[in-house]
């Protein structure tokens, strides 16, 4: 420590005002103060009450919170591979293995982001923002392991430019930067961001594609919708036997008038039927079921948990997920209002269509909701996000609530975005300084009202 | 069913800002701030859902080919003059907004300004007429849809508009301030509403 301070102190001058490497002068602040704690002291005038943790000390906690997730999300993309290849190997080639694919997509961020970064500050004289440790991160984490590198830098370059630099840089963006990333080669890549299982695992493309026929294709939803299909196909099958029945039975009687519209009201009275009622309170266990035994339990429960599925780098696992949210919340760096009520509003949400039945999705109980997907790593680490979450603690509540239960409700009803965190995360930035807005509005309010009260006393 | 499927889509999906670009003038300049905007977008709402199911009724038993047919025999076809006609309904009902707007909300009145009147040329309001012409709608579902419309305006311009007041005190680089951040912005904030692409129930 000593010999790095050194170091720096001899460098010091030739940065500050008149020395020949002024022009650097943000650089060297952000080496210095990234090894050492910055000698801020309070004003004379003022606040006179100054916290020790600076804002690179606080996204350090984050970038902490996260290694969990990196090293299982490591180890798990080497396990994958293994998995899909068919062979075993033991634990130390997994991480290897995983390293191997990982820590370049990890490089490659850090390297693109950070350069961004660091030319911003020097173009336009400001200290360097230490929010892209955190994002760099992040940025890998929601990445299929199979994304080329070309595109990570691309989505890091479009994230920390049009998402952050152009408002301000750090502390002024209204979208989450790694999500802005993800929804960006999302849109702008598609295959290489979502279909089967093959884009989830890591290999070459062609021993991979050979070996999947021995091994499986659909990912955990889409085996879901295909178990519940057998019974939905036999509910429709009861019910149109009923219709048929009962238009038998009115036609010997001759008293049907409009066919369309006595089909459509025999086949509404059909649901009420024990048979079909019964069959519908099967899709739940069907599921499940299906979960636990496919595939030597892939999809269990237990491995949702655990995280041992495939899927982005860091977001299988949501057990890693839960233990980054804790040391969040015990550092007091992410907010557990937000974290809490965005587990609870997509567990309501889950239990909401458990009451309304349906299909495959709809009848998926509603813990599994909770770990499956990366709803766990978005509501950790994305939702809390302090600089585009909701900034009133009122608010922190319904932008929480409204992040869990939208995302659920976008995974049941648009096919189209089985992952429906990560655009929810974008839409509730959009709408988080609106809540903002309510709430102090109400607060004014509110106040404005007890002073009246008070005059009148 | 069908009725909330119509509204989720053209609140969300069909949203008349962030999928086809529609009202943008008044979409940029009247988000300054929320009040206005919660104003102006209740006007745009009003004008919507009023509008679109008189100009459905107008154009499926007046100006449609043979709508006529009862009273002057087959052949009628006055379906060439369906823009002057909406653009005539769209137009009082506005005067009739601004009207109401000032007798009830003077101050509403002013901060609006000249885009009150506007409402009567915003593109929105005219491409939600002629939307509703493209699709097999009844009148039920061609008022849902006006009323859907509306929602989506309002929602994306109060948004908006919160963003704005946020990003006031934002060090945006100098050749950007103004139009040039608000534009990005739009962009990025339709990445949000592309969440119900695709969404069906």
């Amino acid at each position: 420590m000593k010999f790095l301070r050194n170091i720096l102190d001899k460098q010091k001058p030739n940065f500050e005002k008149g020395g020949k490497l002024h022009f650097l002068h943000s650089v060297f602040d952000g080496f210095e103060t990234f090894l050492f704690v910055p000698k801020h002291t309070t004003p004379d005038k003022g606040a006179q009450v100054r916290d020790a943790i600076d804002m690179k000390r606080l996204m350090i906690t984050v970038v902490v919170a996260m290694v969990p997730c990196l090293l299982f999300g490591i180890w798990n993309t080497g396990h994958q591979h293994y998995l899909a290849i068919g062979e075993t190997a033991d634990m130390m080639a997994k991480i290897i293995y995983g390293a191997k694919v990982v820590l370049p997509i990890v490089i490659v961020s850090y390297g693109v982001g950070l350069g961004i970064e660091f030319a911003f500050a020097q173009m336009r004289g400001h200290a360097i923002n230490e929010g892209y440790l955190v994002s760099g991160m992040l940025i890998p984490l929601i990445l299929p392991v199979t994304i080329p590198l070309w595109q990570v830098a691309l989505a890091s370059a479009f994230a920390v430019i049009i998402a952050k630099e152009v408002f301000g840089g750090t502390g002024m963006n209204i979208l989450n930067v790694a999500m802005t990333a993800r929804a960006f080669l999302y849109f702008a890549y598609p295959t290489y961001m979502a279909g089967d299982i093959k884009v989830w695992t890591a290999g070459e493309p062609t021993v991979i594609e050979q070996k999947l026929d021995g091994y499986t294709r659909a990912t955990a939803l889409g085996l879901a919708a295909e178990q519940s299909s057998s019974l939905a196909a036999e509910i429709q099958n009861a019910r149109e036997a009923y219709v048929d029945k009962k238009v038998k039975e009115a036609e010997t009687k001759g008293e049907i008038k409009d066919p369309v519209a006595f089909n459509n009201a025999a086949y509404k009275e059909s649901g009420k039927l024990p048979e079909v009622k019964k069959l519908q309170a099967q899709i739940p266990t069907q599921v499940t079921n299906a979960f636990e035994s496919k595939k030597g339990g892939l999809y269990s429960l237990k491995s949702f948990v655990i995280g041992t599925i495939p899927g982005s780098i860091g977001e299988t696992s949501f057990l890693m997920c839960l233990i980054g949210g804790v040391i969040l919340i015990l550092t007091g760096v992410g907010s557990w209002k937000i974290i809490v009520s965005a587990f609870g509003g997509a567990y309501l949400m889950g239990l909401l269509f458990n009451a309304i039945g349906g299909n495959a999705f709809m009848a998926m109980p509603a813990h599994y909701h909770l770990v499956m997907g990366g709803l766990a790593f978005g509501i950790v680490f994305m939702a809390t996000d302090p600089v585009t979450a909701a900034q009133t603690e009122i608010g922190k509540w319904y932008y929480g609530f409204l992040i869990g239960a939208l995302t659920v409700l976008i995974r049941v009803f648009n096919p189209a975005y089985p992952e429906g965190i990560m655009l929810v995360v974008l839409l509730m930035n959009v709408f988080a300084p609106l809540i903002d807005y309510y709430v102090v509005a109400a607060n004014k309010k509110r106040r404005l009202k007890r002073l009246e009260l008070k005059k009148a006393q | 069913m069908e009725l909330i499927s119509i509204a989720i889509r053209s609140i969300f999906v069909e949203n008349m800002i962030f999928a086809y670009f529609l009202g943008m003038c008044s979409y940029l300049a009247v988000s300054k701030n929320v009040k206005t905007a919660v104003g102006l977008g209740m006007a745009v709402i009003f004008v919507l859902t009023m509008t679109i199911p008189i100009n459905y009724l107008i154009y499926n038993y007046v100006l449609k080919k043979d709508a006529l047919a009862s009273i002057f025999g087959p052949g009628i076809d006055l379906s060439f003059l369906m823009l002057i006609v909406f653009i005539a309904v769209i137009a009082s009902f506005v005067q009739l907004t601004e009207m109401i707007v000032e007798k009830f909300s003077p101050a509403l009145y002013g901060a609006l300004g000249i885009f009150l009147p506007l409402i009567a040329v915003n593109c929105s309001i005219l491409g939600g007429a002629l939307f509703m012409l493209g699709k097999p709608y009844t009148l039920g579902q061609a008022t849902v849809f006006g009323l859907g419309s509306g929602i989506g305006w309002l929602l994306a311009v109060v948004a908006l508009a919160a963003i704005r007041e946020k990003i006031k005190y934002s060090n945006v680089p100098p050749p950007l301030r103004g139009l040039g951040i608000t534009f990005i912005l739009v962009g990025l904030m339709s990445f949000g509403f592309l969440s119900f692409l695709g969404f069906s129930i």
